[in-house]
């Protein structure tokens, strides 16, 4: 810093010194509003203009391979009430998230719990667990599809030797929605409990020790103490889960052997809901963007939705006890 | 914009707690269960490091082979081959850090300079002006791709870098996050002083509260790296296989007519490498930058 400017100020001239007040006036009134633009600027340009351009272009037959633009009106979303594919994506979407997302926070939790522990290994254990989430979506997607591979995939190969036998993942509705399912939970999993230790080591001393004073065991003080006061966060990573898992698109996107098309298997067995969106614009050369954009629009609606009854349920949950 | 880095709510820093009676100690089976759940967590990837190291016909190898062979760097040959796999994937590696470095370095010093003026300058409608920061963190911007694409198309800039650069140049969570910490961090005594000494806003920020924010903003930096360098659904959308970014590179690799695992897991090692190497480095940082946002203040 300048310790000479003071200094300075008192030799220089009158009129120079009413110059500098008023620039620094200046400064303080303008550089504030300056400073925060670059944020308001970005995210108005690729944020905000882009997002309700969507409801826009989603009342128009815009096709990139079509010049011309018709405005349609609400045809794109009544077309869309009316599509099998629309609909069996949503089922596949919400089915992979209930069987990836509630075993997972439980996991979570309950790794968490053990994480709270005197450990020796502390911080290579939270590193451990915290792996799969610095692994990419692609990384993940590629790695577990061969795992899960029917001909040479590890897993089958212990499957078949402990007399289950082979397992053709990728065929089957419910064996996909597994196998995704497993990579959504092998990512996050350690990430939603290094969340929830955080805020267990947030809870005051004092509640565990009048715990234990009335005669609670550690699993009940888990159950009475440690529950009750992570509600926050558990709503927060599921209403997280929720925005995230309603999205999914790398992890079956990239299951499907020849995945250009972005059907989800050859019975859209496990196409979700944005992949349904990439495929009606760029995936099968389509193009056909109005249409995509009102499935944005409402995929936009089920995220809202799921997310609020998931709120209200976890808040009744709380009142109960 | 950033998905992970979005995914961590309010954060302020938090002074570390001693570890009091109600940390009970850790008995054998808590290990156990530990060491399980670290080696899931673990084996993916050293089974992509250990199909990476074998030739692609040990794949269907019964028993499957579980150690890693001395194919590594011949595989590896054949990746960066240009004239062997459909994609250029040295193009890929170097688009992916100059997208990942510009984007972080963006995130870090626009976060730094809007948290500043939030956290400690005064004009009207800064309380507003934060809610609204905060409100864009909940508006799935993702969902707007298709205008998104339109706009690129009309600025020219789809195949090309600005087009995966531009969009994330700002992050709502690194400013609420910047706010949080250099309202703690940076004293305001040392402000007023630095003020009465006749230093303009710019020079505060940069000879005060820039050096004060440096653990956060490597946490910041680190974060946004990682999630740009994982970035996927936008870059496949408006990038083509020809000037790729390096998620977009390994996953055409995985689209060849024939399966050719060894190469294909090559390709998702090669990526995974550098995030590997800061994490281990810098895995503490990370983990308490992840634990610090965790926490609400």
């Amino acid at each position: 810093m300048s310790q000479g400017t003071a200094v300075e100020a008192v030799a220089i001239p009158p009129q120079q010194r009413r110059l500098r007040m008023r620039l620094r006036r200046l400064d303080g009134k303008v550089s504030p509003y300056l400073y925060i633009s670059p944020f308001f600027l970005l995210f108005a340009v690729f944020g905000l203009f882009p997002l309700a351009y969507t409801g826009w272009v989603s009342l128009t037959d815009r096709n990139l391979l079509d010049p011309t633009t018709h405005f349609v009106g609400l045809d794109n979303y009544t077309a869309l009430l009316h599509d099998s594919y629309f609909w069996n994506a949503v089922e596949n979407t919400l089915g992979i998230f209930v069987i990836s997302t509630v075993p997972q926070l439980f996991l979570a939790l309950v790794l968490a719990h053990v994480l709270n522990t005197k450990l020796h290994g502390r911080t290579l254990f939270r590193m451990a667990v915290l792996l799969p989430q610095i692994t990419s979506l692609v990384a993940v997607a590629l790695i577990f599809t061969q795992l899960f591979s029917r001909d040479y995939g590890l897993i089958n190969y212990v499957l078949d030797h402990v007399g289950i036998g082979k397992v053709d993942w990728e065929a089957g509705d419910y064996t996909s929605w597994i196998a995704l399912s497993v990579m959504v939970i092998w990512r996050w999993t350690g990430y939603n409990a290094l969340i929830y230790l955080a805020a267990m080591q947030a809870i005051p001393d004092e509640l565990y020790e009048a715990a234990a004073i009335d005669g609670a065991r550690p699993w009940r003080q888990f159950w009475h103490v440690t529950i009750p006061n992570l509600r926050p966060t558990i709503i927060f990573t599921v209403i997280v889960s929720t925005i995230g898992g309603l999205q999914l698109f790398t992890e079956p996107y990239l299951f499907e052997p020849d995945h250009y098309g972005a059907t989800g298997g050859s019975a859209r067995q496990y196409q979700t809901v944005v992949m349904y969106l990439y495929e009606k614009s760029f995936g099968s050369s389509q193009f056909k963007l109005g249409y995509a954009s009102a499935i944005g629009w409402a995929l936009f609606m089920l995220i809202a939705v799921i997310s609020l009854v998931n709120f209200l349920i976890i808040r009744r949950i709380r009142s109960a006890d | 914009m950033v998905p992970t880095v979005d995914r961590l709510p309010v954060a302020r820093p938090r002074r570390r707690r001693q570890l009091s009676r109600r940390f009970h100690q850790a008995g054998p089976g808590t290990y156990i269960f530990l060491i399980v759940v670290a080696a899931a967590s673990a084996f993916p990837l050293y089974w992509s490091f250990v199909v990476a190291s074998h030739d692609n016909s040990a794949v269907s190898e019964y028993p499957p082979v579980l150690t890693p062979g001395g194919q590594l760097w011949h595989n590896i040959g054949r990746l960066f081959n240009s004239g062997e796999v459909n994609v250029d994937f040295w193009a890929a590696l170097t688009n992916s850090l100059i997208v990942a470095t510009t984007v972080s370095f963006a995130v870090v010093m626009f976060s730094a300079l809007a948290g500043f003026a939030f956290a400690k300058l005064e004009f009207r409608g800064s309380r507003m002006l934060l809610l609204a920061v905060v409100a864009t963190m909940l508006v799935p911007v993702q969902l707007g791709v298709i205008p998104l694409y339109i706009e690129m198309k009309d600025f020219g800039w789809t195949n090309s870098l600005q087009a995966v650069i531009a969009p994330f140049l700002v992050s709502a969570f690194g400013v609420f996050l910047m706010r949080q910490y250099i309202v703690g961090a940076v004293p305001n005594e040392l402000i007023d002083a630095s003020r009465v000494d006749g230093c303009h806003t710019l020079r505060i920020f940069w000879h005060v509260v820039l050096p004060a924010v440096r653990p956060i903003a490597a946490v910041l930096g680190l974060l946004t790296f990682m999630t740009t360098w994982n970035d996927f659904f936008w870059p496949l959308i408006v990038l083509s296989p020809q000037n790729p970014t390096v998620q977009v590179a390994v996953s055409s690799l995985a689209s060849g007519y024939v399966e050719d695992f060894a190469l294909v897991l090559t390709g998702t090692f090669i990526s995974i490498l550098p995030l590997l190497f800061v994490f281990v480095v810098l895995g503490r940082q990370i983990i308490g930058g992840i634990m610090q946002g965790a926490v609400k203040g």
